[in-house]
């Protein structure tokens, strides 16, 4: 069926007049694509490092759509949900990707839907509120996306080597689309820096807002150490992304925040389930649907 | 009856509708054996929302054809680049309007450069033909497309931006 616009496939007669309302509506996204696990490899862990990378992506992405309609210009509006839609790709292939590596029957829907906040492995970095609204504004949200996707970059830039045919493929993707969010990152960082005392003063503030989340990104877990030929040791990134960011930094006229790194709970963070209050606000409008009607249809 | 080929490489891009599936390189292989067609396809982007459509528009232009048994499957790797939009799926674009990508060949090994002023203009107007054009947004109406505006003849347009 081919159709002219969205509003068409959306309001397309299928027959049985239900419309879908939870989950994609769409195919398997890994449908065909080579995904036998290397022999050696633990299922549960690389489960469980499938959902650290999908996690990421996709609470990043809930995070950068809420912007949508609501950021300095119409072209940022586009931008940052052109954004959110990488990363929510990325998510929905990591996510079925350890759904099946799992075995145990939840499909991508379940895995976003259907846990809970203590379930979800992304770093604390993706989900503290950076605006629009009371934590932070769009040069918070930029500092953020600085930092995430100058990481995310260096981390995929090696996983695109790794011993699972999934990861590397997804890895290898992903790094094409996360040069360009790095740039836009660092060319706004740029602007801002660079523009009116104001721009520039929300600028410094932005950065200081995320830099107690920038330690944990080159935190290892004990599931990334697990798993040598397949997951990408996050503390062996810090020397590229370290680079890149006081190379943008010092062209912005622009240092390192002085702010101490957030404790961790215990010695543990994001990847043990351990998150700051933000997450549950973060999950509660984008599971609500999917969890007050189970497999909801109109 | 024409071949299974034929019908797939024909089926219009969702999003690019100028362009055919064969034209933006993003059909990969087909093949038929005793009546069973399996059509690979790549994905442009991670979150292209374009490839679900791909897959059922696919299957109805061979069912069309007469093809029955019909698996579309999807390859991530190698990841699809504009490099592989044909010289045809280019001179398409241009007299649609768009501006078709420059090609990039093939990515150096090491960690990716970092571009801290938007790259020179290499876009010519697909209206007027001026090289002097200027990008407004490096994102547009799809994940695929900028949006620039022609300094001569003041026309805004969209160019495929290189990936």
């Amino acid at each position: 069926m081919s159709f002219d616009n969205a509003y068409d496939a959306i309001t397309e007669d299928s027959g049985d007049d239900r419309q879908w309302a939870f989950g994609t509506g769409f195919d398997d996204p890994l449908s065909g694509v080579d995904r036998a696990v290397p022999g050696e490899v633990s299922t549960s862990d690389l489960s469980v490092y499938c959902l650290m990378l999908a996690d990421d992506a996709l609470i990043l992405s809930q995070r950068l759509t809420e912007w949508c309609s609501r950021a300095p210009e119409l072209e940022e509006d586009v931008a940052l949900a052109n954004i959110a839609l990488d990363l929510l790709g990325q998510a929905r292939l990591l996510l079925a990707r350890a759904g099946e590596v799992e075995g145990a029957g939840r499909d991508e829907d379940a895995l976003a839907y259907l846990r809970d906040e203590h379930e979800f492995r992304n770093v604390r970095l993706v989900e503290i509120d950076c605006g629009p609204g009371p934590g932070g504004d769009f040069a918070t949200t930029i500092a953020r996306l600085l930092v995430f996707s100058t990481w995310r970059l260096a981390v995929l830039g090696q996983l695109a080597h790794s011993g699972d045919p999934v990861l590397a493929a997804v890895a290898a993707k992903g790094v094409k689309e996360l040069a360009y969010h790095r740039d836009h990152a660092a060319q706004w960082t740029l602007r801002l820096a660079g523009g009116t005392d104001f721009s520039r003063e929300r600028m410094v503030a932005g950065l200081a807002t995320v830099w107690p989340l920038h330690d944990e990104l080159f935190t290892p877990h004990p599931v990334e150490l697990a798993l040598p030929a397949v997951a990408v040791d996050p503390s062996t990134v810090r020397p590229e992304v370290d680079e890149v960011l006081d190379t943008v930094l010092a062209e912005a006229d622009l240092s390192r925040p002085r702010v101490s790194p957030l404790a961790m709970v215990g010695g543990r963070a994001g990847r043990d389930g351990v998150h700051t209050e933000a997450l549950g606000y973060l999950l509660a409008p984008m599971q609500h649907l999917a969890r007050a009607l189970p497999g909801a249809r109109w | 009856m024409v071949t299974a080929r034929e019908v797939a490489e024909g089926v219009l891009d969702p999003e690019l509708p100028v362009l055919t599936l064969a034209d933006l390189g993003v059909l990969r292989e087909v093949t038929e054996t005793a009546g069973r067609v399996v059509v690979t396809i790549t994905p442009t982007y991670s979150g292209c929302p374009a490839i679900d459509q791909m897959r059922s528009d696919l299957r109805a232009s061979l069912a069309g054809a007469g093809y029955r048994d019909v698996e579309v499957r999807t390859v991530l790797a190698p990841a699809w680049t504009t490099d592989w939009i044909t010289d045809a799926g280019r001179r398409k674009l241009a007299e649609y309007g768009i501006a078709p990508p420059a090609r990039i060949g093939p990515r150096p090994a090491g960690p990716v450069p970092l571009n801290l002023t938007p790259p020179p203009s290499r876009v010519r107007c697909p209206r007027c033909g001026s090289a002097e054009t200027v990008e407004l947004s490096r994102f547009s109406a799809t994940a695929c497309r900028a949006l620039r505006r022609c300094e001569s003849c003041r026309e805004p347009f969209e160019h495929v931006k290189e990936l």
